[in-house]
């Protein structure tokens, strides 16, 4: 491979208390690349994501982003790097207190010297690129949730990122608003060659926007390849992942004690 | 657990609580101090607005508190100076109660429930709402974006609101003293005058500059340490107004014992 590493996780472990969330991932994303993680929930790809990000520090291990070593970087070098990142929030995290305007802007508004009509012609494009042109004056809580992932995204992309977050993009939306959202994520890694980084666990999202797909379970990365290779996985685990099957070797009850000493204890 | 344990528990929390008000404060002080120098001080037009919300959405329900407590003095007071012929004393003991006491902290508390809780709420919901994180995200630090416009607007306005208080509250004392005690409106006020020092005012601005304090640092804590969703928040506001009614108490105790020591 002579591709540009982009991001690169070495060996992460994180725990909260005692429940050992990521136990030792490794993982290289290259540049311009669609690159999915999925898994079940609670596997921990969201608190990877969160990782990544460097919004959580690994307990070990270290995370390169754009070349550059976390954990060595002071809170402005952080904030630099920051502004060259796109995060769209499971829950769109809108503000509720700005327009959808404001929202987009925001951050052109705090981080460039723009004059405000220059960023209002921005804010423009990046909504028209999104399809919702002319919703700039409306509040988040007039929107519905297509709409709201939708702004997430025209706030994601204001800042021209070079790589961009999904945390489940698609999640609690009609099958239609999640494909256009799944058209999106392709059109904007092709057209403006941004690095995405896809957590879902929405099979139908996962093999129409990868390029590469990482399967996660518990803590750690279960395999790592191109999507068809991932499809046509040998690995029972995928393939139930992928089936959605409830039987097989993932199983679906979490006990930590024997279900019989439980009811007749 | 034992009961040994129990309060080993009770005190840890509470010591790591402490310090992480402290240091939410200084981080806050040092926004204020270090952002002009970095270019990424605080937003003016942020900080009129909390300012609207505190100083001018609280005045009507603070005037309303000061003016009854001024009433209410002004009669318990002639109640017992009447007994000695004294009634005239009303004016000086309104003015000055209200001053070093009352107005500065049932202001604080007023605000403590009205602000304070809005503070706490919002910063709640933004924290389970996943909104703080995408501030963060995009590079903008929630202590400068959100803490330092409120707590510039309460350190700012919950004085001006201490002051407007003491004059209503002085005013309500005045109705009394002169339509049913039957005093002399020019000397009710000559007497208030008289007896009312400059260092009342200003001890009672010290307290209210402190309470400012607490309530912003308590309210903004309680919100940027919420979690669990709806109930969450919730908790946050209910913590928030009670730590903050708590902590006025506290430190008007302290700074009354301050105030009274160093005279001696």
């Amino acid at each position: 491979m002579d591709r540009e590493v982009i991001i690169r996780a070495d060996n992460i472990v994180k725990k909260f208390g005692d429940r050992t969330i990521l136990s030792g991932i490794s993982l290289d994303i290259y540049k311009g690349e669609t690159f999915v993680i999925m898994g079940g929930s609670g596997c921990g790809k969201s608190t990877f994501l969160r990782h990544i990000i460097g919004a959580l520090k690994p307990d070990s291990g270290k995370v390169h982003l754009l070349g550059k070593d976390l954990s060595s970087l002071n809170e402005d070098e952080m904030d630099k790097l920051r502004m060259k990142i796109g995060m769209c929030f499971q829950s769109s995290a809108l503000f509720d207190s700005m327009s959808v305007g404001d929202n987009v802007s925001l951050g052109l508004r705090e981080h460039t010297k723009l004059d405000k009509s220059v960023i209002d012609i921005v804010v423009k494009m990046k909504l028209e690129m999104v399809g919702l042109r002319g919703f700039e004056d409306m509040v988040p809580s007039q929107l519905s949730g297509g709409m709201r992932k939708r702004v997430g995204l025209a706030r994601a992309i204001a800042m021209d990122p070079e790589i961009i977050f999904y945390d489940e993009p698609t999640a609690g939306l009609d099958p239609i608003v999640a494909g256009v959202i799944d058209k999106l994520i392709v059109d904007l890694s092709k057209k403006l060659n941004i690095t995405s980084v896809v957590v879902t666990h929405d099979m139908k999202s996962v093999f129409s926007i990868a390029d590469r797909v990482a399967m996660f379970y518990e803590g750690k990365v279960l395999e790592v390849g191109q999507s068809e290779q991932i499809r046509n996985s040998k690995n029972p685990m995928v393939q139930q992942f992928i089936s959605g099957s409830p039987d097989g070797p993932i199983k679906f009850f979490r006990q930590k004690d024997d279900y019989l000493e439980r009811l007749i204890a | 657990m034992n009961f040994f344990e129990k309060i080993g528990a009770v005190v840890l929390s509470v010591y790591s609580y402490i310090v992480d008000v402290t240091a939410l404060f200084f981080d806050t002080i040092a926004w204020l101090i270090i952002g002009p120098v970095k270019r990424k001080s605080a937003k003016r037009a942020g900080i009129f607005y909390q300012m609207v919300f505190v100083g001018a959405g609280s005045l009507i329900i603070t005037c309303f508190v000061a003016f009854f407590t001024g009433i209410v003095i002004a009669m318990q007071s002639a109640y017992q100076l009447g007994k000695f012929g004294a009634n005239i004393y009303v004016a000086p003991m309104v003015a000055v109660s209200l001053a070093r006491e009352l107005a500065p902290v049932l202001t604080a508390l007023v605000v403590a429930g009205r602000v304070g809780a809005a503070i706490a709420a919002e910063l709640g919901t933004m924290k389970v709402s996943e909104q703080i994180e995408a501030l963060e995200t995009m590079a903008l630090n929630p202590i400068r974006y959100l803490v330092v416009p409120r707590f510039l607007a309460l350190l700012i306005m919950l004085p001006c609101l201490t002051i407007l208080a003491d004059i209503v509250g002085i005013f309500g004392g005045f109705l009394v003293g002169v339509f049913n005690l039957k005093l002399d409106p020019y000397r009710y006020m000559t007497f208030t005058f008289k007896y009312m020092a400059w260092k009342d005012v200003w001890t009672g601005l010290v307290k209210s500059v402190t309470f400012a304090v607490v309530i912003s640092m308590i309210g903004c804590y309680m919100g940027l340490k919420a979690r669990g969703g709806a109930e969450g928040v919730g908790r946050a506001t209910t913590l928030s107004v009670v730590t903050s009614f708590i902590l006025i108490i506290l430190f008007d105790c302290i700074l009354t014992g301050i105030f009274f020591f160093a005279n001696q």
